[in-house]
């Protein structure tokens, strides 16, 4: 049964103020907590490991799945393995997340890989969202690895969120495109206190007429640590653009380091990093409308994160 | 009444002082509206900066209403009704023109959602700018300088001001549009209780003040009326050739 905590983090990962419509499989402290599958699409638990197989048959449009994790106790490591199929043609929305309330004072962490097929013709949006809370000194530990083929044609619209709350995190996404396939990677990531946030991005352009975009956004605050590693590789004519964009308060460090190569002479790649602080002439403006300092900083970096 | 009493303002380089302003007094009587102007470099967006707590004077004091405020930070301020239209207004990312303007409204319009949304549209129409095509863009760099600057200006009509200070309106925004915003200006003059000052170069804009402020390196070099700025550029009209001649290169450039 899902108690308040529960219920709390599932609207913080999935924006789900109660269970949700069309397919979902909730997973809390490494067992699985509830699940509905649809007509069209399947959810089946894997027999080798822990994890699941999301299966979504061809051409299944406007449907959605939803997997939350949730860790709500100490000490646990929580491996997951999940594979997602999604049918040629299909459109659909998959919202992952994990959120841990770690109440006491031993670590909680949760690894998860997911590995998704877009098939022939399909479009995915998939959003993930990281959040972590609790008052003990507990670390919470996140590490997704994520892997993702697009087939010829396909779509895959990917947004990763991480804002406060998870204290060591080291997320790495490798993807792989064929044949005027296109992706889009949206990154947001705020740290503060003593955190520390990685992210690896690898994107191979295998394919003709093959598309890339990856936009980050990172805002580090106090004594916290953000380490960016994103390539882009042009294996064929193609098209990569990267860009990082990082505001830094207070006493953090940012890494950020954008790589392009291209293996053909018709890939066309862009990378743009910047890595600076709040300009002061936004706060001024801000404030020049009424808003104290500490709203006006907020309403920035509350734009810049949207 | 916004009184400046002998205002200072000295900036310090790498190795010397440089004097911006020099013992600025002016008394900006209620609702009228005044152009400032004289070449560039001499000191007027230094004012408006200091008039709206952005850069504190090197000497003198000001008030509001009798109120001192000269030691009152840039909120505070906004907080009493002064406003200012950068004249390089700041771009945002992921901020739209909505979010901007209702930012600026809702100080002013507490609970009157209704009117905010369709006084918001007004305010673009007022610049020049069609509501439907822009609320929802963000204000980055994505908007031209000319967008940008009339979202600026959006941006302080749509507030109900003591004290307005525009710096140079008119840069960046195409003939047609201009005409239009002299319009919302005069509108603004005729209908508010606001003290309208505007930094311009523009003889549209010359024409409607009430008086007319010259500064130049750093002092107030007179105070005038519309018709004496106007006829010294009828008299050396022959100049319009674009010769630096003091009233058209030299001042626009």
């Amino acid at each position: 049964m899902l108690n308040d905590i529960d219920m709390e983090l599932l609207e913080k990962i999935a924006g789900m103020h109660e269970i949700p419509q069309g397919a979902y499989n909730i997973r809390k402290n490494g067992e699985k907590s509830g699940r509905n599958t649809t007509a069209n699409i399947d959810i089946i638990t894997k027999e080798d490991k822990p994890g699941i197989n999301v299966v979504i048959k061809p051409n299944t449009k406007g449907e959605s799945v939803h997997i939350p994790v949730l860790l709500t106790v100490e000490g646990l490591t929580d491996i997951v393995y999940n594979t997602f199929e999604v049918g040629e043609g299909s459109d659909i929305l998959i919202v992952a997340g994990c959120g841990i309330h770690n109440p006491g004072s031993s670590t909680a962490r949760h690894d998860g890989i997911h590995e998704f097929y877009v098939r022939k013709g399909a479009r995915m949006k998939y959003v993930e969202k990281h959040y972590g809370e609790g008052k003990g000194t507990g670390e919470k530990i996140l590490n997704p690895k994520t892997i993702v083929e697009i087939e010829e044609g396909g779509i895959a619209e990917l947004e990763l969120v991480q804002i406060k709350g998870v204290d060591r995190t080291k997320r790495d996404t490798e993807i792989r495109l064929a044949k005027n396939a296109r992706l889009i990677v949206t990154e947001r990531l705020l740290t503060y206190k003593d955190q520390e946030a990685e992210s690896a991005i690898s994107v191979e352009l295998a394919g003709e007429g093959s598309t890339a975009r990856i936009i980050s956004r990172s805002v580090a605050q106090d004594t916290s640590k953000q380490v960016f590693n994103f390539n882009i590789t042009g294996l064929n004519r193609c098209r990569g653009h990267i860009q990082c964009d990082s505001i830094i308060m207070h006493e953090a460090k940012v890494y950020s380091m954008p790589q392009i190569s291209a293996l053909h002479s018709d890939a066309q790649l862009i990378h743009e990093a910047a890595i600076g602080k709040i300009e002061s002439e936004q706060l001024i403006k801000l404030m020049s409308l009424g808003l104290s300092e500490k709203e006006a900083e907020e309403t920035i970096l509350k734009g810049f994160l949207k | 009444m916004l009184e400046l009493r002998g205002i200072s303002y000295y900036a310090e380089t790498r190795n010397e002082t440089v004097r911006i302003l020099d013992d600025i007094n002016i008394k900006f009587e209620d609702r009228k509206l005044y152009v400032i102007t004289g070449p560039n470099g001499g000191g007027k967006s230094s004012l408006a900066r200091i008039i709206m707590g952005i850069n504190r004077p090197t000497a003198g004091r000001l008030s509001l209403d009798g109120e001192d405020i000269t030691d009152l930070d840039i909120t505070s301020r906004a907080r009493l009704g002064i406003g200012y239209a950068f004249q390089n207004p700041p771009r945002f990312k992921g901020i739209n023109v909505k979010q901007l303007l209702d930012i600026s409204v809702q100080s002013e319009q507490v609970g009157q959602t209704d009117k905010k949304a369709c006084d918001t549209c007004a305010l673009l129409n007022n610049v020049g700018l069609c509501a439907s095509e822009y609320l929802h863009r963000d204000a980055d760099t994505s908007l031209s300088g000319g967008e940008m600057k009339r979202i600026e200006i959006a941006s302080i009509l749509s507030r109900n001001l003591k004290f307005a200070v525009f710096d140079e309106p008119e840069a960046g925004i195409d003939l047609w549009s201009f005409a239009k915003l002299a319009e919302t200006f005069e509108n603004m003059h005729r209908t508010r209780n606001t003290t309208i000052v505007i930094i311009s170069h523009q003889e549209r804009i010359l024409e409607l003040a009430d008086e007319v402020i010259v500064i130049s390196g750093g002092k107030i070099e007179e105070v005038t009326t519309k018709q004496k700025i106007l006829a010294e550029i009828t008299h050396t009209s022959d100049c319009s050739c674009g010769t630096d001649c003091g009233k058209g290169v030299g001042m626009n450039a």
